[in-house]
């Protein structure tokens, strides 16, 4: 199946300045895998999303089709096909 | 001749360079990164590599995680590796969060950091990569390790110091908070603790054999330590084996962050007192260093060229520093943004940079 991560200006640069990446994966992949290949093409970006545990960053949001992926099961969160996964970083920091 | 001093701030990486150490062209925050994400994240560590040149760099933005950059050109510009320099291995499921000490070894490549969770990394590239130092992690005491105020972290380490005359290759001494002082005389392969003397009042046991807060440790050129507790001031010319003598009596209080040994005359330190662990206020409101010039029998106030007025921003633990030269200039900056600097000679106290975001460490050396 073939779904879209949408990028924030902050993270472009480590994806070649792309905003929106199609990304291909097999069906029923979760949105953990959805990461996984996203992150082998472009392996700068890992690091921005996720610990070296694979751990979510605190302050990075991840939006499946609009849903928050923490409120619809995290990294193992279900990505239909052609969703929209969306990341965002968080409204913090002052 | 020229001074760099690095600044690392709440917000960002400064600079200043000066000629006569009396005046100062501040330059940032610098760019590290192209998104400028990394440019306004918090710079808890700069390390100056004395046989390169070359400045490190350990910021963490609270959005993208920590990470090292370096600059091989006094800070004009800036790299960060393709991989992640510090990263926990997978087994020990834990996850860097942020440089807090960079120190180096007898060779250019030769880097250690210390980093929050309570570890220690080693280099052996310059500090383009770092691995674990697996013996520290996987100390017996280390679950009883645990965060003070600011995080649990290795903020100081001493490379090739065991103890006054005892200097050598394989040797190390590292402080934590929690956790105190630990030793190794095998290049890290065992540790012990070094911690006789020293309080712990947060503790059942108030001299436990660890567990202490060490807020810093300071060496003087002839290895005597002098370290700044949470609450209590020591000196040690053997942690492992006379321990610690307290040495706060003279100051205006006995808690602090940092401690600045003075390069070339081993009996002068400067420390940086705050009211208590309660209130992390300056004494009296009013901004003050103190000295000692007889390794800590006694304290006086350092203070000339500093403001009068009341003031409410303190120096924390890597907020101070020498740039050993021969005859040393002394930096420190605030939590309120102001950095000052004095040499030994003139011991005034000269304003490098005002209102510049929470200072967090500064690092100077000539250039």
């Amino acid at each position: 199946m073939r779904v879209t991560v949408h990028l924030p200006g902050l993270l472009r640069a480590d994806a070649g300045g792309a905003a929106h990446i199609p990304v291909e994966v097999s069906d029923g992949t979760g949105l953990g895998g959805v990461l996984d290949e996203l992150t082998t093409r472009h392996p700068g970006l890992d690091r921005r999303i996720r610990d070296e545990q694979g751990r979510l960053r605190r302050y990075v949001n991840v939006f499946v089709n609009g849903d928050e992926c923490r409120a619809i099961g995290g990294l193992a969160a279900t990505v239909p096909e052609g969703a929209d996964v969306r990341l965002l970083p968080s409204v913090a920091g002052g | 001749m020229t001074y760099l001093l690095v600044i690392g701030t709440r917000k960002g990486l400064f600079t200043a360079r000066s000629e006569d150490r009396r005046t100062w062209r501040v330059e940032g925050p610098h760019r590290l990164d192209a998104a400028d994400y990394a440019s306004m994240s918090s710079v808890y560590a700069v390390g100056i590599n004395p046989h390169s040149g070359r400045v490190l760099a350990g910021a963490e933005s609270s959005h993208f995680g920590p990470s090292v950059w370096y600059s091989d050109d006094q800070g004009a510009t800036w790299h960060e590796p393709d991989t992640a320099p510090i990263a926990f291995p997978e087994d020990t499921d834990a996850s860097f969060t942020r440089a807090w000490q960079f120190a180096f070894g007898d060779d250019a490549d030769t880097v250690y950091a210390g980093v929050e969770p309570h570890a220690l990394f080693r280099s052996s590239d310059g500090g383009r990569s770092f691995d674990l130092v697996r013996a520290l992690w996987d100390h017996p005491h280390h679950d009883d390790w645990f965060p003070g105020a600011g995080g649990g972290a290795i903020h100081t380490i001493l490379p090739g110091l065991l103890a006054a005359g005892q200097r050598a290759p394989d040797a190390m001494t590292v402080a934590m908070s929690t956790g105190g002082v630990y030793q190794t005389r095998d290049d890290g392969r065992s540790w012990n603790p070094a911690n006789r003397g020293i309080s712990a009042g947060f503790l059942p046991d108030e001299e436990p054999e660890y567990g202490q807060c060490v807020h810093k440790v300071a060496a003087a050129p002839d290895g005597v330590m002098f370290a700044q507790n949470h609450h209590g001031v020591y000196r040690s010319a053997d942690p492992a084996g006379q321990g610690w003598t307290a040495v706060e009596k003279g100051l205006p209080t006995d808690f602090g962050f940092a401690m600045v040994a003075h390069p070339g005359r081993s009996t002068s330190v400067l420390n940086f007192p705050v009211v208590s662990q309660e209130v992390h206020l300056p004494p009296d409101n009013r901004l003050a260093v103190y000295r000692t010039d007889d390794a800590g029998d006694s304290w006086r106030p350092y203070v000339d060229g500093l403001p009068q007025d009341a003031y409410f921003g303190i120096v924390l633990r890597d907020g101070a520093c020498t740039d050993g030269a021969d005859v040393p200039g002394f930096y420190f900056g605030t939590r309120t943004g102001d950095v000052f600097a004095a040499t030994d000679d003139e011991g005034t106290w000269h304003q490098v940079a005002a209102h510049l975001p929470d200072v967090l460490c500064v690092r100077a050396t000539e250039v």
